[in-house]
Order: C-alpha cells, then sequence, then structure tokens
C-alpha cells in the first residue's frame, strides 16, 4: 500500500478511535454504570466525578508510561545486563560502565559535551540578550527578530549541510568557495584550512551551528521579559542619572535573571541531547565525538545494547538536576 | 526620558547599525546555500557563492552545431553559428584539452580532420571546409571567457522532476510527510483531553501528576531507543510508519499536555461553570466550550510538533528505516548524500532546500503561534 495512504488510514483510525475512546466511555460512565437517575442519582453522580478524570487521562498516561517512565526503568536494567547470543540477558552488574570510563572515546565524549556545556548555552542566551535589547529600540525590530530566530525553524541536518559549505576548503591556489576559508585567505592566509578535522577547535565550529540556531529562541523570551519589566523602575533610574549601559546590566538584567535561567536550563538541556549535528557533520571523527554521538555508536553500530544503555544514563544524570529543579518549581508555582 | 534625549540619534544609528550587523551575520550561511543551489555546479566549483552577482572567468567546454546544419556556400562548406546563448566575452580558446589557450579571439584554427575554424570574442564561430563536415557531433571548443552572472533552476528540475536524478528526496518527501502529519495529529487530541482534566477536574493526585509530567519534560530520548525498539519488535509492529507514528506521538505528549493544561486553566472560570449549572456534561464541555477557545495554544502545540517532527533524525533512524531503503526520510537523504555527493554542492544545496521550504513556510505564516507556544512553554 502506499504510505501516503497508509498515512490518510492511520489518522481517520487514529483520530476516529481516540474520540470514539472518549464519546463512548463517557457514555458508558453516564448511562449504564453510575447514570444521574433513579434513587441514587447524587451518590452517582459522586462516583462518576471520580472516575471520569481517569477516563481523560488514561490514554495520556498510558503512553507516557510506556514512551517515556518505562524506558528509564529497562534502560537502566539494560545497562546492567549484557546480550547473551542466541537470545537472553546476562547480569553483568556494573561491568558495561567500567568497560565504558575504560575507553579514551568516552572520556573525549565527556570533555567535548561539557566544553559544549559552557560554551553553547552561555553565547546562546548573550546573543539572544543583546539580540533582544536592540531589536527592541528599532522599528524594523520584528524583522530583525524574525530574521534572527528563522533558523530554529532549520533542521539540524539542514543547518549542517548550511554550515559545511561555510567551512568548505578548497586545494591551496583554487578560488576559496567557502566563506571562512575565503575570509581567511583574503586577511592573508597562506594555506585553506579544513576547518572540521582540527582537532579541539573543531568542536567550537560545530558549536557555532547550535548557537546559531539556539539563539532566536533565546531572544524571543527574553525580549518578552524585557518588555514585562515595569516602567517606573527604569524611569526611577533615568531620572537618578543612570548611562544606558548601567540601566541594561544593574536595572534590567537582575529583574529578568528568573528568563534568563529558564533559557540556559532549556537550551542546556537541547546541548545534551545533541546529536544530529555532529553526526552529520564529523560523525565524532577528529575527536568532536559527544555522548548521545558515542551512544548511538555503541547501540546501532557496535550493537552493545549494554555500554550504549549506560551511555544513555549518562545523559540521563546529566539532565536530573535539571530536572529536578523544573520539578520543584511547577510544585513552587501550583501552590 | 529626556536626559538621554541629545544622546538618542547617535545612538540609535549605533542600535540600528549593530541589529543590522547581527541579522547579516545570521542570514548570511543560509542566504549562501540558497544562492548556491541556483548555480550551476561549474559556477559552485570556481567561485564563491556571494560572486555569484559579478561576472565571472570560466573555463567551458562547448560543441559546435552538429554537421547536418552545414550549408554550402559556392564551393565551401560551412556551420555557423555562436556558442552558448548568454552573452560572453571569450579571451582565449582552444580545440584541444591539451591546449585551451591556444588562440586568441578572431584567429583561425587548424581542424584535425580538416577545414579551419574561426571564434570571435563574443560566441559567434564560423568553420569552412572544402568537403563536407563529416561526423554526427559538432567540434569541441574549449573557452575561458568571463560569463555574466546566472542563475539557474535547472538543480531543482533534476531534483524535483526527473526520477534518475532525484537521489531519492521526492520519495523521501512524500515519506517525511507521511511521518509528519499523523504524529502531529495524534498526540494534539489526546494531549487535549488530559490538559482539561488537568486543569478542571479535581481528583487526589493531580498535583503529583503536574509535577510528573513536568519532570518528563526533559527526560533525553535517547532513553527510549532500545527499550521501544524491542518493545516494537516484540509485538510485531517492528520497524516502520506505525513505530514512528507511536513513538513522536509519546514523545510529543509531556509538552503538548504541558502547554495547552497552562492554557486550558487560564481560561475564564465563568464560561466553564455556567456551562455546568445549565447543565453541560464534562464530555460537552470539552468539545463545545474548551476545544475551540484553546485553538492558539492547539496552533502552538501543532506547528512545535511538525517542526520537530518534520525536522527530526534519530527516531527516524531508530524506528522507520529499514535496510530496504524504501523508507528513508528528507533528513536521512541528506545525511547520505553528505558521506556519498559530499563535493557535489549543487545536490546537497538543493536536497537541503528542498527539506527546509516546508518548515520556512510553515515559521513565515505562523511565527505568531510559535512565539505564543515558546513564551507559554518557557516562561513559567
Amino acid at each position: 500500500m502506499h504510505p501516503a495512504l497508509l498515512g490518510l488510514i492511520t489518522i481517520t483510525i487514529g483520530v476516529t478511535s481516540c474520540v470514539g475512546y472518549f464519546y463512548l466511555s463517557n457514555l458508558f460512565l453516564d448511562r449504564v454504570l453510575y447514570p444521574p437517575r433513579g434513587p441514587n442519582a447524587g451518590r452517582n453522580i459522586n462516583r462518576a466525578n471520580l472516575i471520569r478524570p481517569w477516563l481523560f487521562l488514561f490514554p495520556a498516561l498510558f503512553a507516557l508510561g510506556l514512551y517515556l517512565a518505562y524506558p528509564v526503568v529497562e534502560t537502566l536494567r539494560l545497562s546492567l545486563t549484557e546480550r547473551v547470543a542466541g537470545g537472553g540477558y546476562k547480569w553483568v552488574g556494573f561491568d558495561n560502565y567500567s568497560q565504558m570510563l575504560s575507553e579514551p572515546k568516552f572520556w573525549e565524549a565527556i570533555r567535548n559535551n561539557m566544553l559544549w556545556l559552557i560554551v553553547v548555552p552561555a553565547m546562546s542566551t548573550a546573543f539572544g540578550l543583546l539580540a533582544a535589547q536592540l531589536t527592541d529600540r528599532i522599528k524594523w525590530g520584528n524583522i530583525a527578530k524574525s530574521l534572527i530566530f528563522m533558523p530554529m525553524a532549520i533542521s539540524f541536518v539542514g543547518a549542517s549541510v548550511i554550515w559545511k559549505l561555510v567551512y568548505d576548503a578548497r586545494p591551496a591556489g583554487t578560488d576559496q568557495i567557502g566563506v571562512l576559508n575565503a575570509l581567511y585567505i583574503w586577511f592573508g592566509g597562506t594555506e585553506p584550512n579544513t576547518w572540521l578535522t582540527i582537532p579541539f577547535w573543531n568542536n567550537f565550529f560545530l558549536m557555532v551551528v547550535l548557537i546559531w540556531i539556539q539563539t532566536g529562541f533565546a531572544m524571543v523570551i527574553l525580549s518578552a521579559a524585557l518588555r514585562g519589566i515595569p516602567e517606573e523602575t527604569i524611569e526611577a533610574a533615568i531620572v537618578d542619572g543612570a548611562s544606558p549601559l548601567q540601566i541594561f546590566f544593574k536595572i534590567k538584567v537582575p529583574q529578568i535573571m528568573n528568563t534568563i535561567l529558564v533559557v540556559w536550563t532549556t537550551i542546556t538541556i537541547t546541548v545534551l541531547k545533541v546529536f544530529d549535528i555532529v553526526f552529520a557533520m564529523t560523525n565524532g571523527q577528529w575527536e568532536t565525538q559527544v555522548l548521545a554521538n558515542y551512544m548511538y555508536d555503541k547501540m546501532f553500530r557496535a550493537n552493545d545494547w549494554g555500554v550504549g544503555s549506560a551511555g544513555a544514563m549518562v545523559i540521563m544524570l546529566l539532565v536530573m538536576p535539571i530536572l529536578v529543579w523544573n520539578v520543584r518549581n511547577a510544585r513552587k508555582e501550583m501552590r | 526620558m529626556d536626559n538621554i534625549a541629545g544622546t538618542k540619534s547617535t545612538l540609535s544609528w549605533v542600535v540600528n547599525i549593530s541589529v543590522a550587523i547581527l541579522v547579516a551575520l545570521w542570514l548570511f550561511p543560509t542566504v549562501g546555500l540558497l544562492i548556491s543551489s541556483f548555480r550551476t555546479a561549474d559556477q559552485i566549483a570556481v567561485s564563491g557563492w556571494w560572486k555569484a552577482p559579478f561576472a565571472t572567468e570560466q573555463n567551458l567546454t562547448l560543441r559546435s552545431n552538429a554537421p547536418d546544419t552545414q550549408v554550402q556556400e559556392g564551393d565551401l562548406y560551412v556551420i555557423e553559428g555562436r556558442l552558448d546563448e548568454a552573452d560572453m566575452d571569450i579571451s582565449v580558446w582552444g580545440i584541444s584539452s591539451r591546449a585551451i589557450d591556444a588562440y586568441q579571439p578572431g584567429e583561425t584554427a587548424e581542424l584535425r580532420k580538416g577545414g579551419t575554424i574561426t571564434v570571435q570574442a563574443d560566441g559567434r564561430y564560423r568553420m569552412e571546409n572544402t568537403e563536407a563536415f563529416g561526423g554526427k557531433r559538432g567540434q569541441r571548443i574549449f573557452v575561458t571567457a568571463i560569463t555574466p552572472p546566472q542563475l539557474t533552476v535547472e538543480n531543482y528540475d533534476n531534483m524535483l522532476l526527473s526520477e534518475e536524478t532525484s537521489e531519492g528526496m521526492v520519495k523521501a518527501f512524500f515519506n517525511t510527510l507521511t511521518v509528519t502529519i499523523p504524529a502531529t495529529v495524534i498526540p494534539i487530541l489526546i494531549a487535549a483531553f488530559a490538559a482539561y482534566a488537568l486543569a478542571w477536574m479535581d481528583f487526589a493526585g493531580r498535583a503529583i501528576l503536574i509535577a510528573v509530567i513536568v519532570g518528563l519534560l526533559v527526560v533525553p530520548l535517547q532513553l527510549a531507543l532500545i527499550p521501544l525498539l524491542k518493545l516494537h519488535l516484540g509485538i510485531g509492529i517492528g520497524k516502520g510508519y506505525l513505530g514512528v507514528w507511536l513513538a513522536h506521538t509519546g514523545f510529543g505528549l509531556p509538552l503538548a499536555i504541558y502547554l495547552l493544561r497552562n492554557y486550558v486553566a487560564g481560561l475564564p472560570r465563568d464560561i466553564i461553570e455556567n456551562a455546568r449549572v445549565d447543565g453541560a456534561s464534562d464530555f460537552q464541555i470539552f468539545t463545545r466550550i474548551i476545544l475551540p477557545l484553546s485553538f492558539p495554544a492547539l496552533a502552538s502545540f501543532a506547528i512545535f510538533q511538525f517542526l520537530w517532527t518534520w525536522n527530526d533524525l534519530l527516531v527516524a533512524k531508530v524506528f522507520l528505516i529499514d535496510s530496504s531503503g524504501q523508507t528513508t526520510v528528507m533528513t536521512n537523504q541528506i545525511v547520505e548524500l553528505l558521506g556519498t555527493r559530499g563535493g557535489n554542492w549543487e545536490i546537497l544545496a538543493t536536497a537541503a532546500f528542498v527539506s527546509i521550504a516546508v518548515p520556512l513556510l510553515v515559521f513565515f505564516t505562523m511565527q505568531r503561534y510559535l512565539v505564543r507556544g515558546l513564551l507559554a512553554g518557557s516562561v513559567k
């Protein structure tokens, strides 16, 4: 069957069965199980209202449990076992972890991930803040914003192609078609560089791609926060003779600190999961390995589910503090 | 604000320039690829895309008209014509690949098979021979010429209209669409009901559930790859569209529920309570009041989910793409092209833009909802 037709059928089946489930289960509850009539009408209404939320929630909870909660537990289990030839699993304790810790590629991935974690959120937030502050003051600010925001819509893979052209290198003596090398030669460089193969520094050339994508996100959120600052505080500062720079750093930034933190952590999570960019541009060669790509390598190329799962658990561990912080914030708000 | 009025004109001038630089920096890489996708392979290989608006010096290999166009003038057989239709300015030319710069414009060369050829600077040429020209194809002529800037849609023609030269992108385009649409529609419906329950129904454990969903928001989907692939293989779904739809639904739900709950919880209490007093059931309240009023939030999430599933590589690689090669998506296809066609920028650039075009269209038409969704999802 043609996949598009299959897709259409799936949408129809999916949507009808969803609507059908909600409609019929409600009908069943109200007509058959606890009808709001007869001698026990009052009690029945109360009982129906006790059950109804769970009817509404069931599909979502089922999907969340199966697709996000169960895998966390299962990955933990897999990371402590090893596949035995011919099927089945053998308990190996922390062998997978110790094997992983003894691999130089893993430590390379950890080092690079730490670099990414420091540089990308910091640069994206800084550029985002700068762009937000500047574009709020000019007439064509909205157009400027949407152009800086645009990379958000571009896939990591598309962005990788875009930046690979920027980093492209042609043999010395011929015209360079990559902007970076063209500039390098123009400023007096002699030999064109293949930027993505220079160990250590190539990490930064990869990071640029993610910074380029995430700055727009930071800008949009921070710009809304900047506009939410009470006008009086700024007017008071002006009256007291504060310079524009002082107003920005001493009045505005402290007031949006919370939002900056939210932006920072959101980008941090994106960074921890970064896979496509490294996969498409260097595939971890020339010392650019990162955790997510290391894990993919182990799971689907080496077919070593044990070590792959151990790698995934490391990512989970790194996300954990942010997870706890988010949940605590959400609960604080709820009260 | 009077006391900064004096500095304002210079300051705003500086601000304008800074923003212009920032925007240019951000736009530059994308524009580069876009322009490259409209240039021929030869043009891309010899000059940077920023030179596209200027005339360039190029080495071209062209052919004269075929011998069957020759005419007889007296006792001379003549083939006349013009190399390349566009305006060129030929600096040197030749008739052998080993000496492409042997002749100046206006000079006459002896042809190996007899006869002569004269090429003018503007590309006009005249071949003369006392005997009839033989063979099927025209004479090869190597020219070094300044050619005016020229953009072409040939790359897109090759990729979109012809099966052999499409590099699998057309099929991948439809596959991507097939993945994306159900994976966007289904989670919305499931999440909307859950969001209503979490926002407007009272039950024990509601606060804990919300906290759990906030927690699940950041769980890396890397953890889910192996367990779910095992599950899919175990229950017979295997690798395929159904698996990838389910996976995207599961991974998209936390954000969907979170966004929609925040929005639905902010709807005016009066409307919902009045409806209750009038005897509407929860199901009716949901379908008649909540759904229509939540349109902006639904649109926000739909855009997120659409962009995310359209641009996704990892989930498709794990849950969809099997060894048959029939179910590839565009992102995967582009990564493969990066491997096999690494230097062919006309193919890469065009492929990338075919895949980027749809999200960009969605982005520019629905930006309002995207921004609103971002704000609702993060500023908390």
